[in-house]
């Protein structure tokens, strides 16, 4: 096994571990926290692929500031009693044997693969040869652009949401 | 990398920037405008300028590569453009009177229907898998907060939170449906994903199997094919009755729009495998959707079934695989926009302040205070039931008489019996309304705007049934050319 096959295993196993305890903790707080190092994780395996860029905006963005925002609303929402109630639905082990059965069939599928898969048209060379940050801006204004302009409305969809749902007086 | 994207790609997206436009107004008018109405009449003005500039790019070739490949303006993607205009604008036409008198009459509502529809415009043209997803995006995003409009309302939160877990819940499957995709052939785009199955002959192959199942469940959960269809009741019973109105049809065409275009265009080569997976959510829809609404007492519930069951009749003429069957699927598509909103053009003028009306109960006797109203309701029933000289009849049967051309005989049979089970909880209706005594008096809140809508919908649904092929030979005429 190659040093980077075992950082891989490393970090695979890291992040099964870790959605693990985030499913299973009492206190959402550690849930979160929790959630916090499975991020920092993706952006290992980002590194794996040499995507810099998407690295480095997974910690800011995920790990910074959307888990700040988590951390917020789960202390607005003073959870404690929560932590009383039943965690599962009486149909738990049911789910766990369908999650089961269907990861089990995950893994038989993927590691029967025959065929060597197409490759896209940024290789790791095209990359290397550019740089991440140039590559991913150059093909987000043009080849992209289209893609790109419509996430801005769903952005602004966002916002009139949060607005709606929240501000607006009703009688 | 090829020359940048001209003006001759921004022409293929004016309806879509046009009705986007129009909603960015419709909000800044909010702040002006005290009356609500206005606002509807603003959008409609809108929708019908988005319309006139899809009307002139009608047989506009757009370039192949309009915006590197990624958005195709055809015959297809046209037509269905067709039913989301005429979805929105006999939507608003429901709703100012029925905003009213929920007292949730303001602007957002207007432009958000207006957002959503343009996300359904995107998706039906979006000849690559980034654009389909950003599409059913705005689509959604739209309609969860459409669904949860009145916060006040402890149902409308529950319809909003619902729709919006099972939503992000499905985009995850489709997201990860794309990546092994795109794992396997190296590109998002629909011809390009083709050309790589068919060059490395991976038809086979289960990741592309397993790739192609994932796209199939996110598009089962938007079109609410059993047994993806759970949130569909609750969500349809707490929204507001326009906003159900609005999403039982439209993305339920928009879904049906994307799975036929890339199970087509992109999943040719895969016909075995997806006919496989189909047949099955075919059969469980219509029987679930069918058998459960019998037992349903409210009638937002009962058409959320039905409505589940008219999915699994739809998306028999896709099963087909040939482009007849496609056909007598878009075809049935548009019958069932005018029948249901129709229907729903009923539950709503039962409503007034202070009364539901969404009991089926409620219904006892309408035909002696308001024999017109029952009338309309009468062909709507008829319709969603599939009886002559009704649109759905003849919607049904192009959809049945494809499945036997391709021959699946089998198929078709369950369908009609399935067809005429649900016979039952649909002209119960008619039976409350003309073979028993009102037990109150019932009072209908009526509306110019509503007047235009039931005139619409019950003069196209009688039309329909009785000249067919005028629109079976413009869907036909679309989708080949």
């Amino acid at each position: 096994m190659s040093l980077q096959q075992m950082f891989f295993m490393y970090f695979a196993i890291a992040m099964t571990g870790l959605s693990l305890l985030i499913v299973t903790r009492k206190n959402p707080v550690h849930s979160v926290l929790m959630m916090l190092l499975l991020f920092v994780h993706i952006a290992g395996l980002y590194l794996f692929l040499n995507a810099e860029f998407m690295a480095a905006i997974q910690i800011i963005v995920y790990a910074g500031a959307i888990m700040v925002l988590f951390l917020f609303v789960i202390m607005l929402l003073n959870l404690r009693s929560e932590e009383t109630v039943a965690k599962y639905q009486k149909q738990w082990p049911v789910s766990v044997g369908i999650g089961v059965v269907l990861a089990a069939s995950l893994v038989i599928i993927l590691s029967k693969i025959t065929v060597i898969p197409q490759l896209g048209e940024y290789s790791i060379e095209a990359i290397q040869a550019e740089g991440s940050l140039m590559t991913v801006g150059k093909v987000l204004y043009t080849q992209y652009l289209l893609p790109f302009e419509i996430a801005s409305i769903i952005l602004l969809v966002a916002i009139i949401g949060a607005v709606v749902l929240a501000k607006k007086r009703i009688q | 990398m090829d020359a940048g994207i001209t003006l001759m790609d921004v022409r293929a997206f004016v309806p879509e920037l046009t009705l986007i436009c129009a909603g960015l107004m419709v909000m800044l008018l909010d702040l002006v405008v005290k009356k609500k109405g206005i606002l509807a009449a603003v959008g409609i003005a809108g929708t019908l300028a988005s319309m006139y500039a899809t009307y002139k790019l009608f047989g506009f070739i757009a370039p192949q590569n309009a915006f590197f490949g990624m958005f195709v303006l055809d015959g297809y993607s046209n037509f269905f453009k067709l039913i989301f205009y005429l979805n929105i604008i006999l939507t608003m036409c429901i709703s100012v009177k029925y905003l009213e008198i929920e007292k949730a009459s303001f602007g957002e509502y207007y432009a958000l229907l207006m957002f959503a529809t343009s996300g359904m415009m995107i998706m039906a043209s979006a000849a690559d898998l980034i654009i389909l997803y950003l599409g059913l995006e705005l689509m959604a995003l739209s309609t969860y907060i459409l669904a949860g409009l009145m916060r006040k309302q402890p149902r409308s939160n529950e319809a909003a939170l619902k729709y919006f877990f099972l939503g992000a819940f499905s985009s995850g499957f489709l997201l990860y449906g794309i990546s092994l995709t795109y794992g396997m052939t190296g590109s998002t785009n629909l011809a390009e994903i083709a050309q790589a199955i068919h060059m490395t002959n991976i038809a086979g192959n289960p990741i592309m199997y397993l790739g192609l199942i994932f796209i199939l469940v996110a598009f089962g959960f938007k079109i609410a094919l059993a047994p993806f269809h759970m949130w569909a009741p609750d969500v349809y019973e707490g929204a507001p009755t326009s906003v159900t109105a609005f999403m039982s049809v439209g993305p339920k065409a928009a879904g049906f729009a994307v799975m036929g275009r890339v199970l087509f265009d992109a999943f040719g080569a895969m016909q075995v495998q997806w006919t496989t997976v189909l047949i099955p959510l075919a059969l469980l829809t219509i029987a679930v959707g069918s058998i459960t609404a019998l037992s349903q007492t409210n009638i937002k519930r009962m058409l959320a079934y039905s409505s589940v069951a008219h999915a699994g009749y739809m998306l028999l003429g896709i099963i087909t695989g040939t482009v007849d069957g496609l056909t007598s699927t878009v075809n049935y598509l548009m019958i069932y926009t005018f029948m249901n909103i129709g229907a729903f053009s009923i539950v709503i003028m039962l409503r007034r302040e202070g009364f539901q009306g969404e009991n089926i109960e409620d219904y006892m006797g309408l035909s002696k205070s308001h024999p017109l109203a029952s009338a309309l309701m009468l062909v709507f029933m008829f319709s969603l039931t599939g009886i002559p000289p009704t649109a759905g009849f003849m919607g049904k049967f192009y959809v049945i008489m494809e499945t036997i051309n391709a021959g699946y005989t089998y198929l078709a049979v369950i369908a009609v019996i399935f067809s005429a089970i649900s016979a039952f909880f649909y002209l119960r209706i008619v039976v409350y309304m003309y073979m028993k005594d009102p037990k109150d008096e019932v009072v209908l809140s009526n509306s110019p705007s509503m007047t235009i809508a039931l005139a619409v919908t019950g003069v196209m649904v009688l039309v329909l049934g009785i000249f067919p092929s005028f629109l079976l030979n413009l869907v036909r005429s679309s989708i080949l050319g």
